[in-house]
C-alpha cells in the first residue's frame, strides 16, 4: 500500500486528472465566452474587400523608395533605442530582483501595454521620438528584468560559492552572468524582434514608423502600397536574425541614436499639470468639500457601470476564446514544423509559413480583418489566434523534434494521437499558460481599433481628454494582467509544469 | 592530546569542541573535538560518505577570509576560458572596473602571472581554451589553479587530485605545499596521504576515530577505516 512506486503512480494519475480538468475548464470558459460574444460579420459583402486585398498582395507597389527607406529606418531606430534602454534598465532591475518590491515594480511596468504607455507619454511629451522610445523601453525593461532575474536564479551556484567574496558585482560578472549568457542572448534577440513589431504598432497611434503609413494606406484602401509595406516588415524581421552580429551591435546603437535622437520638447508645466490635475479623478480636482466623498463614489460607480465592467467583461471574453482557439490552431499546425510528420523540404516550407505568420503583429492583423469583417469581436479573435497559434506551433514543432520514436512506431493520425501529443501535452500547456497573459494584454489593447475592450474606453477617454478616466482604466487593465500572470504561475506550479522562463 | 602538541604555540586556526556537524540539517559528524594549528598539513581519510566534505565545509566557515578553497565538484564556469576561471580566484584583490576590463580585454600583467601558474600546472597551451572543452583531469587542474591564485595561507582541498595520475598528483600536491604552509586535504589514496601530510585524521560512521601524526599511523589502522 505504502510502496513509494504506488505513491508515485497515484501522484502521476492525480496530475493527469488535474491536467484534464484544467483543459476542460479552459474549454468551458471559452464556450461560455462564445455564447456571450458578439461575432457578427457587419460588413454586408466581406469577400469583395477580401478580393481587393488579395489583388493588392499580389501586386505590391512602392510609391517612393526614398520614403520607404526613411520609414524603415525610423522603425528600426525606435526598436533599437527602446531595446538599448530596456536592456540597461532591465539588467539593473534584475540585479535587485531578490527584493519583493522590485519584482512588484517589474510586474507593474510590464502589465501596462506599450501602446498605453505611448498614449500616456504622448500626453506629457508630445508626439516626440522620446515618447516612442520610452513607451517601448519601460514595459520591455519589466519583462527583461523578470526573465534575466529568473535566468540568474537558475544558474549553478557552485562557481560563485568557491570565491572569497561571493556577493560582489565582480563575482556576478565572472560567474552568474557567463553562466546565464546563452539563454539571455537568445531571449534578448527574440525581444528585439518583438520590439520591432511594437515599433510598427506605435505608428498606428501616430508615431512616424511603418505602422503609421500602413494604417493610412489600409484605411484608404491602397492595398498595393500597403502590401509593399507589409513585405518590408516581414523582410525586416527575417533579416534581423542575420544582421545581429556582435561587432555590428554598437554601430547599430550609435546609428539609431544619431539618426533619431530620443528628444522631446519637455514642458515642465505640462508634466506637472499631468500629474497634479489631469489624472486626478474629476470630483477631487476642486479640492475636498463636504460632498466630495459622495461625488467621488458616484463618479466611480458610473465609470464602473459604463466602462470598466463592460471593458473588463469583453476583454475576458475575447481572451478566453482566443486562448482556446490559439491552442487548437497550435495543436493542428505544429506538425508543419515536426520531423515526425513532414519531410525535410516541406518542414522548411511549413515552418516558414509559421514564422511569417508570427512576424505580423496582432494589432495589424486585427486591423486588416476589421476592414472586411467590420467591427465585432471576430477580428480580434482571429488576429490573436493566428499570431499566437503560429508562435506556439513553431515552438511545439521544434520541441517535438527532440522526441525519439521506435523504428516501428505507427504513422499518420495514430502517431499524432498516441505517440506525439501525449508526450507534448505538458509542454504545450506550460507554453499556453505563458501566452495567457500576453493574449490578455493584447485583447485589452485591440480595443483601440473599436472593439469594446478596455483599450476602447481608454482610447475614447484620451480622445475626450478625460485623463483621470484613462489612468484608472489603464490601472484596471494592469491589475487584470498581474492577476492573470499570478494565476498562470499558480497553475503551472500546481500542474508541475516547467516554470523556467519562456526562452525562444 | 592537542594541548600536548601545542605547548607555547599560537591559538589554533580551527577549533571544534564536541560539535555536531550537519549537512542539509542531517547530522553527519558527531562530537567533533578537533584543533588544527598554523603550519600543519592534515589528511582526512575515510570511506566516501564518512563526512570528509562536511568537515571541510565547516573548516572553511571558521576561516572563510583566509582559505584557498578547492571543492570536489570543480565549480568552474564552462563558457569562460582557463585564464578567466583561474583569474576568478583573485577577483577580491581588484575593483569591479579592473575586473570588468580583465573580462573584456585582459591586460598583460594578470596574463603573465596566470601563464606562469599554468606552466606549473602542466596546462601551458590552454590559456584561452573554454573550460567546457577540457577533460576532467584538466578541469581539476584549473580548479587547483584558481585556488592557488586566491593566494591564501590555508589550503582546503576536497579530493583535489582524484582525477589525475600518480605522477601528476604528486607534483601538484607538492606545488600546493610550496604555496600553503597550512593544508587540510581530503584524500582517498591513503599512500598519498601518508606521503604528503604530517597528520592523519580518520573518519568512520560519523566519528573521528583516528587522529595522529602520519609517522605513527599503521597500515592496519588505516585499513580499519575502510571496513
Amino acid at each position: 500500500m505504502s510502496q513509494p512506486g504506488t505513491n508515485q503512480r497515484t501522484a502521476q494519475l492525480d496530475s493527469y486528472g488535474q491536467i484534464r480538468r484544467t483543459t476542460f475548464w479552459f474549454a468551458a470558459a471559452a464556450l461560455v465566452g462564445l455564447l456571450l460574444a458578439d461575432l457578427d460579420i457587419v460588413n454586408a459583402n466581406p469577400w469583395t474587400e477580401f478580393a481587393r486585398m488579395g489583388q493588392g498582395l499580389l501586386h505590391p507597389e512602392v510609391s517612393s523608395w526614398g520614403e520607404l527607406l526613411e520609414w524603415t529606418a525610423k522603425t528600426l531606430a525606435f526598436a533599437v533605442e527602446g531595446m538599448t534602454l530596456a536592456i540597461a534598465l532591465g539588467m539593473l532591475l534584475a540585479l535587485l530582483y531578490r527584493h519583493w518590491w522590485i519584482r512588484a515594480l517589474c510586474a507593474f511596468l510590464r502589465a501596462i501595454h506599450e501602446l498605453f504607455w505611448a498614449l500616456l507619454f504622448i500626453q506629457c511629451l508630445g508626439l516626440s521620438p522620446l515618447s516612442g522610445v520610452l513607451a517601448l523601453a519601460i514595459p520591455y525593461a519589466g519583462t527583461l528584468a523578470k526573465i534575466y532575474g529568473e535566468l540568474f536564479d537558475e544558474t549553478d551556484p557552485l562557481p560563485r560559492s568557491t570565491l572569497l567574496q561571493p556577493n560582489g558585482l565582480s563575482a556576478f560578472l565572472f560567474t552568474t552572468l557567463p553562466l546565464a549568457w546563452k539563454p539571455l542572448l537568445t531571449y534578448t534577440s527574440y525581444r528585439l524582434e518583438c520590439a520591432l513589431r511594437s515599433s510598427i504598432v506605435l505608428g498606428f497611434i501616430g508615431l512616424p514608423t511603418l505602422g503609421y503609413h500602413l494604417e493610412s494606406t489600409l484605411r484608404e484602401g491602397y492595398y498595393a502600397q500597403a502590401a509593399a509595406l507589409l513585405y518590408t516588415l516581414i523582410l525586416m524581421v527575417i533579416a534581423l536574425k542575420y544582421a545581429l552580429q556582435k561587432f555590428l551591435l554598437p554601430i547599430y546603437v550609435l546609428l539609431a541614436f544619431w539618426y533619431l535622437p530620443p528628444v522631446a520638447e519637455v514642458k515642465p508645466e505640462f508634466i506637472l499639470r499631468f500629474f497634479t490635475q489631469d489624472i486626478v479623478p474629476a470630483p477631487l480636482q476642486g479640492g475636498w468639500q463636504a460632498d466630495t466623498g459622495s461625488r467621488l463614489w458616484q463618479w466611480l460607480q458610473l465609470l464602473w457601470q459604463q466602462q470598466m465592467w463592460p471593458g473588463l467583461a469583453n476583454t475576458l471574453i475575447i481572451s478566453q476564446i482566443a486562448l482556446v482557439s490559439t491552442a487548437v490552431l497550435a495543436l493542428l499546425a505544429f506538425p508543419l514544423n515536426s520531423p515526425h510528420f513532414t519531410g525535410r523540404a516541406s518542414r522548411i516550407l511549413g515552418d516558414s509559413l509559421l514564422v511569417v505568420l508570427r512576424t505580423i503583429p496582432e494589432y495589424l492583423l486585427a486591423f486588416v480583418v476589421l476592414l472586411f469583417v467590420g467591427p465585432s469581436m471576430l477580428p480580434a479573435i482571429i488576429a490573436l489566434t493566428l499570431h499566437n497559434g503560429a508562435i506556439l506551433a513553431h515552438l511545439l514543432g521544434g520541441f517535438s523534434a527532440e522526441i525519439c520514436l521506435r523504428a516501428d512506431a505507427c504513422r499518420g493520425i495514430n502517431r499524432y494521437a498516441y505517440e506525439i501529443l501525449p508526450r507534448l501535452y505538458r509542454h504545450f500547456l506550460a507554453l499556453l499558460l505563458y501566452r495567457w497573459e500576453v493574449i490578455m494584454r493584447e485583447s485589452a489593447i485591440l480595443g483601440i481599433l473599436g472593439i469594446a475592450t478596455l483599450g476602447f474606453y481608454v482610447d475614447s477617454a484620451f480622445e475626450e481628454f478625460r485623463l483621470d478616466r484613462a489612468a484608472l482604466l489603464i490601472l484596471t487593465s494592469a491589475l487584470l494582467n498581474i492577476g492573470i500572470d499570478n494565476l498562470a504561475r499558480h497553475l503551472r506550479r500546481r500542474l508541475h509544469l516547467s516554470t523556467t522562463p519562456e526562452t525562444l | 592530546m592537542p594541548n600536548e602538541t601545542s605547548g607555547g604555540r599560537q591559538p589554533p586556526l580551527f577549533s571544534f569542541r564536541r560539535e555536531s556537524l550537519r549537512y542539509r540539517a542531517q547530522p553527519i559528524l558527531n562530537n567533533v573535538e578537533l584543533d588544527i594549528y598554523a603550519g600543519e598539513s592534515v589528511a582526512l581519510v575515510g570511506k566516501s560518505g564518512a563526512g570528509k566534505s562536511t568537515l571541510l565545509k565547516a573548516l572553511r566557515q571558521q576561516q572563510s577570509r583566509s582559505v584557498a578553497w578547492c571543492p570536489q565538484d570543480c565549480g568552474l564556469v564552462p563558457s569562460l576560458s582557463v585564464f578567466h576561471n583561474v583569474y576568478m580566484g583573485g577577483l577580491n584583490r581588484h575593483n569591479v572596473a579592473y575586473n570588468l576590463l580583465v573580462l573584456l580585454k585582459p591586460p598583460g600583467r594578470p596574463v603573465a602571472e596566470i601563464s606562469t601558474l599554468l606552466d606549473k600546472l602542466h596546462l601551458p597551451e590552454k590559456l584561452w581554451t573554454p573550460v567546457s572543452q577540457l577533460s576532467g583531469g584538466q578541469q581539476q587542474r584549473v580548479s587547483i589553479g584558481r585556488a592557488l591564485f586566491q593566494r591564501q595561507p590555508i589550503f582546503l582541498g576536497d579530493e583535489p587530485v582524484s582525477s589525475l595520475d600518480r605522477y601528476q598528483a604528486d607534483a601538484l600536491l607538492t606545488l600546493i605545499a610550496c604555496h600553503h604552509p597550512t593544508r587540510v586535504l581530503a584524500l582517498h589514496d591513503t599512500e598519498q596521504a601518508l606521503q604528503t601530510c604530517s597528520r592523519i585524521i580518520g573518519l568512520r560512521a560519523g566519528h573521528i576515530v583516528l587522529d595522529s601524526p602520519a609517522a605513527e599511523v599503521s597500515h592496519r589502522q588505516l585499513a580499519q577505516l575502510y571496513v
